[in-house]
């Protein structure tokens, strides 16, 4: 059984539609990212499912149970977008109110807030802490009771890199226990190696639910070949390999996957005109520009 | 259960280091302090003990400084959690909505119970000291107290209700206000008006007497000026308070929590966040 169900969701608002016929699922240990432009229907969805702004027709199953039912809520965590605690509560105190809506003991607040990195600063208001500091409190607190679902919308927006990576790690054991999680992300190169499969929202549709490699095929998008050449020799290595010359060592090619082997073969068939060579696959921004373009057709 | 104790707690430090409490709870003993003292002087010529004469004073003091007081601690109770996108967070919890409102009730109606069990306490005090009979006025204090807390009560919902219908705490802010200024200063000015108008007709004798009743401060007022003679006599209105029974004026009182916190939660399940 997959932890979320969601069949043919819409949403509409006044005349214009939020989300369209959203279907797609999340397993037990599967981290999905949600991509999609501002306003593309992400956090809407998010709502849907945590059942704090009901949809319109459609089908969502949280662990089989309806959206906002208790049974639901008693397995899903959640971390908003740009959430704010309140300045005057300390990071203890603020996880400590968490885990008394989740009837866990108070005492779990310092091992929550260690986990997170966050030890050093337990006892200090939360009005002293920087934006990366207060979005640890709200990871800490998504992590209370180890939930069956996961709601994470944009939850690294203000974390430095080690954080990040940091915060991935807890994502990555937590999908090791079982834990399905479902998290929405401008960052693209960044979810690009963290997750499972990506589902690219365009204006509430989904235009894409697939792994990367899935979506790399799919969109077929060329691969670029940068091949520095040895001094004097840029002209004749570009003349050989049918490409264009970007500056005086550089020569630019693009060919399609399928023929980036035989393209390979012949630059080291040139072998002593180069001098090196880098292979560019099309990046997910790349492949996220080429799927949100092609929905708004 | 769990999660009103857990809202109750947050709420409570929240305010203790927000100074709400340091602030209530002095401004409360200063005030009845300085009336006391004040009233000090005339109590022979009343034939009232010092501590009735005193309830006299802060039962005219609460009147508008309770209401305001539970305004200023609830406001920010609906509109502060959505605004800082908790609200939203909470709801994701397996909490009741009605539960999250029980729990800053918990607290807010506390921490007002609290100021004023210092202040009234202040005041007690001071009049023992000023006058071995005081004890005549102890039970109208205790009346004080309690009536007191629940008019805090009243308002601490009504400033939900007011903070449930704003999206922002500085609308929340500004329509508490309002309401301050209409049910504490505006209404009695507005009776008063159409008594005047009216001279002595059909509505000074049927629709005013329920209108003043209807407003939960000019019952309160009614009821602790009414309920003992001495405070009566020290206030000088006697006449006035005996006309109203003063059990329907505590029920006004009584009720009016009920009704507040009612609207309230109605309209705080409303709230999409």
């Amino acid at each position: 059984m997959d932890n979320l169900i969601l069949d043919k969701v819409c949403k509409r608002f006044d005349g214009f539609e939020a989300l369209k016929d959203v279907s797609f699922t999340v397993g037990a240990g599967q981290k999905i990212a949600l991509l999609g432009h501002n306003g593309a229907g992400k956090t809407t969805l998010m709502k849907a499912i945590l059942g704090l702004q009901p949809h319109d027709s459609g089908r969502i199953k949280v662990m089989g149970a309806a959206p906002g039912s208790r049974a639901a809520r008693m397995q899903v965590a959640y971390l908003p977008e740009n959430v704010a605690f309140h300045s005057a509560l300390t990071g203890r105190e603020q996880i400590r109110l968490y885990l008394r809506l989740r009837r866990q003991p108070v005492k779990l607040a310092d091992e929550l807030l260690d986990r997170v990195g966050l030890a050093h600063a337990a006892g200090r208001r939360i009005g002293t802490y920087s934006k990366g500091m207060r979005q640890k409190v709200g990871l800490a607190q998504a992590l209370i009771g180890r939930p069956k679902l996961m709601i994470l919308d944009e939850p690294t927006s203000g974390l430095d890199p080690v954080s990040r990576r940091e915060f991935y790690a807890i994502l990555d054991e937590l999908a090791a226990q079982g834990t399905a999680i479902l998290l929405s992300s401008h960052a693209l190169t960044e979810v690009e190696a963290r997750t499972d499969r990506i589902v690219i929202l365009s204006r509430g549709r989904v235009v894409a639910d697939d792994t990367l490699a899935g979506l790399r095929e799919q969109a077929g998008l060329p691969t670029h070949i940068q091949i520095a050449a040895r001094p004097g020799a840029a002209d004749e290595v570009a003349q050989a390999l049918r490409g264009g010359r970007s500056n005086g060592v550089i020569v630019d090619l693009t060919c399609s996957p399928e023929d980036k082997l035989a393209r390979l073969r012949e630059i080291t068939a040139l072998r002593a005109k180069v001098r090196d060579l880098d292979v560019v696959p099309p990046s997910l921004d790349d492949i996220y520009d080429h799927f949100s373009r092609r929905a708004g057709k | 259960m769990s999660g009103i104790i857990g809202f109750a707690d947050a709420e409570f430090r929240i305010a203790l280091r927000n100074r709400w409490i340091i602030i209530l709870t002095v401004t409360m003993a200063l005030f009845s302090l300085v009336l006391t003292l004040a009233g000090s002087g005339p109590t022979g010529t009343l034939g009232a003990d010092q501590l009735s004469v005193t309830v006299a004073s802060l039962t005219g003091l609460a009147v508008y400084l309770v209401p305001l007081m539970a305004l200023l601690v609830s406001f920010d109770a609906a509109a502060g959690e959505v605004e800082r996108g908790t609200l939203g967070l909470t709801l994701a919890y397996p909490v009741s909505r009605p539960a999250v409102l029980l729990g800053k009730i918990v607290a807010h109606v506390g921490i007002l119970a609290l100021a004023l069990l210092v202040g009234y306490g202040v005041a007690a005090i001071t009049a023992f000291w000023l006058d071995e009979d005081a004890a005549q006025g102890l039970a109208a204090l205790v009346r004080l107290y309690w009536s007191s807390v629940l008019l805090g009560a009243g308002f601490v919902g009504l400033g939900y209700l007011a903070s449930a219908l704003s999206r922002r705490p500085a609308t929340a802010a500004g329509l508490v206000i309002g309401l301050w200024l209409v049910a504490i200063v505006l209404y009695d000015l507005g009776l008063l008006a159409a008594i005047v108008a009216d001279d002595g007709g059909a509505f000074t004798e049927t629709v005013f007497p329920w209108l003043l009743i209807g407003n939960p401060a000019d019952a309160f007022r009614l009821f602790n000026l009414a309920a003992s003679e001495a405070t009566a006599a020290a206030s000088g209105v006697s006449g006035a308070a005996q006309s109203i029974a003063p059990m329907r004026a505590l029920a006004s009182v009584a009720v009016w929590p009920l009704i507040a916190f009612g609207l309230a939660a109605w309209r705080f399940r409303r709230i999409v966040p």
